[in-house]
């Protein structure tokens, strides 16, 4: 093999370190192994295996229909939209959300003995469960599919629009996790907040009920205030997409898209920053 | 230097250091509420800092900064193999860290010409629920392949690892000895210009440890790649490295042919078998006979810190006596790491005669080619005048072993560590 002219230099940063793609290009197949290796262990073992994928979404269905849609008779904004089918539409991608959450949240911590005896780009290590949690969000579509064809409910004209949505929410969880992972990897105190956050921001997301609501019961302001939260684009987003009589929410969708960008590259330059300190502090 | 001869250089490391804050590493908080009060008292943190801004490198030198490597320069040119040796807690590990970017360096520079592969652990990331195959492929990424040259080395890597039957074996089920054979042929398919090895062989089986030396060798000699190695193991170093440097509290101390900086480093390294002085002040017994002060002599009568396996070895104790009693006795109990005594060396058997002691003295225990494996063995000290203890102290001081060739096979052994080794032989007929 004829000698490379690689030049490393390797001395303390003192300026900013820019996020440098050619060398995350080059390790992309690290990134495919690991998610493989996620998806690959997650099940193994398990007698039930992926239809745990279908499972956990599935049972949280069923308890927002009977709670939410029953009990507390919250109206789904359309007399025409069955509970379930709206719920279903929610609770789906939001179990994208907190899982892929919770695991980049933790996969500094979880994957120190890796990253303090060998170099690559760290930032692959977040970036795993965005897209090994993907593979379960496919497979939980298909209690879309049941849902919508025991209700004979044919998705509308914008269904096409969905990856839109879909993207803001991949976009926050990558941005949040740049974040998380390296505040939980520094002050295990974020660990902790992590658990019962999740629950707080699902109630404050527009997953049992409609986003309209809080325009009708908070007013316009609060309702362009409430897209900042990136989740509520990603959310009403996804599931306008897939309903006839609603026409999709393009405002909250840009506003929330804009927040989730910001999100995602504010995490990224400080993960960046942080990852010198990675080493010494897992 | 000329131009001709800087194009051979394959790592220069110049003024490199590495600063921890003892307790709170690299000034981060460990938790938010200790940040947070940090934070409200940065405005008078920052007051000071500005006021002693004066003091070169002030934020560096305060008490609570520990200096795991400092002032480290050397080169190594293209083809070398160095051996980095030193004591555990020397800095070996913090600097080979740095090398390998991992952690980043407080100071200095680090130039690397080519590609590098380190190797800090054998089987990073293996997996165990994922098959054999499949932990090649992650191990190969994570240590930088691509899937493409994965693919290549393949059918080499599983040769190699000898393996073959159980590739597709969850590698739960493996041997740990498996284990390392499938991770080690992963390393040694790299093929870097540049490897960066901590001490992985001190893994495995003889006969797979030969193999990976070999491996090694063939790297460093045939292919002209740089091989930068860290070891406990001086005949490998003497027999595989072209040069070798000696770290000391984070800094070099002894650079030159491995011949000369092992045995530098066996007679010279920071004082391991002085005993514990506080400890002993501290012994049990009527202290009407104590020791003092311990010093290990090796085979030539020079004062050593580290035992070498196989040598004959001196362990000279020097007493005093406080007030005079019968029949003296010493008595030496080697542990082993586990605490359990392996052998004890009792005066009232092996010394011919009665011991006449003075005021004080030195009393010498010698042990013809050291039993022992490479290790840390503790050594308890009891003296006694007839039945009466005067002083016993456990763990009175350690004595480091290093491997040596015990039989004069000129072989090493290299897959036993923290044990005895008896003298034997073999006949055939």
């Amino acid at each position: 093999m004829s000698q490379s002219h690689l030049h490393t230099i390797i001395e303390p940063a003192n300026k900013r370190q820019f996020i440098n793609l050619k060398e995350l290009i080059r390790y992309k197949d690290l990134l495919y192994y690991m998610v493989l290796r996620d998806v690959t262990v997650l099940y193994k073992q398990s007698v039930l295996g992926f239809l745990w994928a279908i499972l956990n979404p599935l049972f949280q269905i069923v308890v927002f229909s009977l709670i939410f849609g029953k009990v507390a008779g919250i109206s789904t904004g359309n007399p025409n939209l069955p509970y379930p089918v709206f719920s279903c539409l929610a609770v789906i991608p939001w179990t994208y959300f907190s899982s892929t959450f919770t695991a980049s949240s933790n996969s500094l911590i979880t994957t120190s003995a890796i990253f303090t005896k060998v170099y690559f780009p760290r930032m692959i290590i977040p970036m795993v469960p965005i897209f090994s949690k993907l593979v379960d969000f496919f497979i939980s579509l298909i209690i879309l599919l049941g849902v919508m064809f025991f209700y004979q409910y044919v998705p509308g004209k914008n269904v096409w629009l969905f990856p839109i949505p879909l993207f803001i929410i991949i976009i926050t969880s990558t941005g949040l996790g740049f974040w998380l992972s390296s505040l939980a990897l520094q002050y295990r105190d974020f660990r902790f907040a992590i658990g019962f956050i999740l629950p707080l921001l699902m109630y404050v997301a527009p997953v049992a009920y409609p986003a309209a609501k809080v325009q009708q019961q908070l007013g316009d302001t609060a309702y362009h205030l409430y897209a900042l939260y990136p989740m509520v684009g990603g959310i009403e987003g996804f599931r306008s997409s897939f309903l006839q009589s609603q026409p999709f929410p393009w405002t909250l969708v840009a506003t929330s898209g804009a927040v989730a960008i910001f999100l995602f590259i504010t995490g990224a330059l400080y993960f960046k920053k942080m990852e010198k300190h990675f080493a010494d502090v897992a | 230097m000329s131009h001709n001869q800087q194009q051979h250089i394959a790592v220069a490391v110049s003024n490199l250091g590495k600063a921890y804050r003892i307790g709170i590493a690299e000034q981060k908080e460990e938790n938010l509420i200790s940040a947070m009060i940090k934070s409200i008292a940065a405005p008078f943190k920052n007051f000071i800092k500005i006021k002693s801004l004066k003091n070169i490198q002030s934020n560096t030198q305060g008490k609570d900064v520990f200096w795991a490597n400092r002032n480290i320069s050397f080169e190594v040119q293209q083809g070398e193999v160095l051996g980095i040796i030193g004591k555990n807690g020397a800095g070996k590990s913090t600097l080979l860290k740095m090398l390998s970017r991992i952690t980043e360096p407080t100071e200095g520079r680090i130039e690397l010409y080519g590609r590098v592969a380190s190797l800090l652990e054998v089987g990073t990331g293996f997996n165990p629920e994922l098959t054999g195959r499949e932990n090649i492929y992650l191990n190969g990424t994570i240590l930088g392949l691509t899937r493409k040259e994965i693919e290549e080395r393949y059918d080499s890597i599983v040769e190699f690892s000898g393996i073959e039957k159980f590739i597709e074996t969850p590698v739960k089920r493996y041997s740990s000895g498996m284990k390392v054979r499938l991770a080690f042929a992963v390393a040694a398919h790299l093929d870097p210009e540049i490897l960066i090895i901590d001490e992985v062989l001190a893994v495995g089986d003889a006969e797979f440890q030969k193999k990976c030396l070999g491996k090694m060798q063939e790297v460093a000699g045939k292919q002209g790649r740089t091989v930068l190695f860290v070891s406990h193991d001086m005949a490998a170093v003497k027999k595989l490295c072209t040069r070798a440097i000696l770290l000391q509290h984070g800094t070099i101390i002894q650079e030159g042919t491995p011949n000369d900086v092992v045995n530098y480093y066996l007679l010279n390294a920071a004082s391991i078998a002085n005993g514990n002085e506080v400890a002993f002040e501290h012994a049990k017994g009527n202290k009407k006979f104590v020791i003092q002060q311990v010093e290990l002599l090796n085979e030539h009568g020079e004062v050593t810190q580290i035992a070498e396996s196989g040598k004959d070895l001196q362990i000279r104790l020097f007493y005093q006596v406080h007030e005079k009693g019968p029949d003296p006795v010493v008595i030496l109990r080697i542990r082993n790491n586990l605490e359990q005594v392996l052998f004890t060396c009792l005066s009232r058997n092996s010394y011919h005669g009665i011991m006449q002691l003075n005021q004080t003295g030195s009393i010498s225990c010698i042990i013809p080619k050291l039993p022992l494996l490479q290790g840390v063995y503790s050594i308890d000290v009891v003296l006694k005048f007839g039945q009466d203890i005067t002083f016993d102290i456990e763990s009175a001081f350690n004595i480091e072993v290093e491997k040596g060739d015990f039989f004069g096979t000129g072989k090493l052994n290299n897959d036993m560590q923290n044990g005895m080794i008896i003298y034997h032989s073999w006949s055939m007929e």
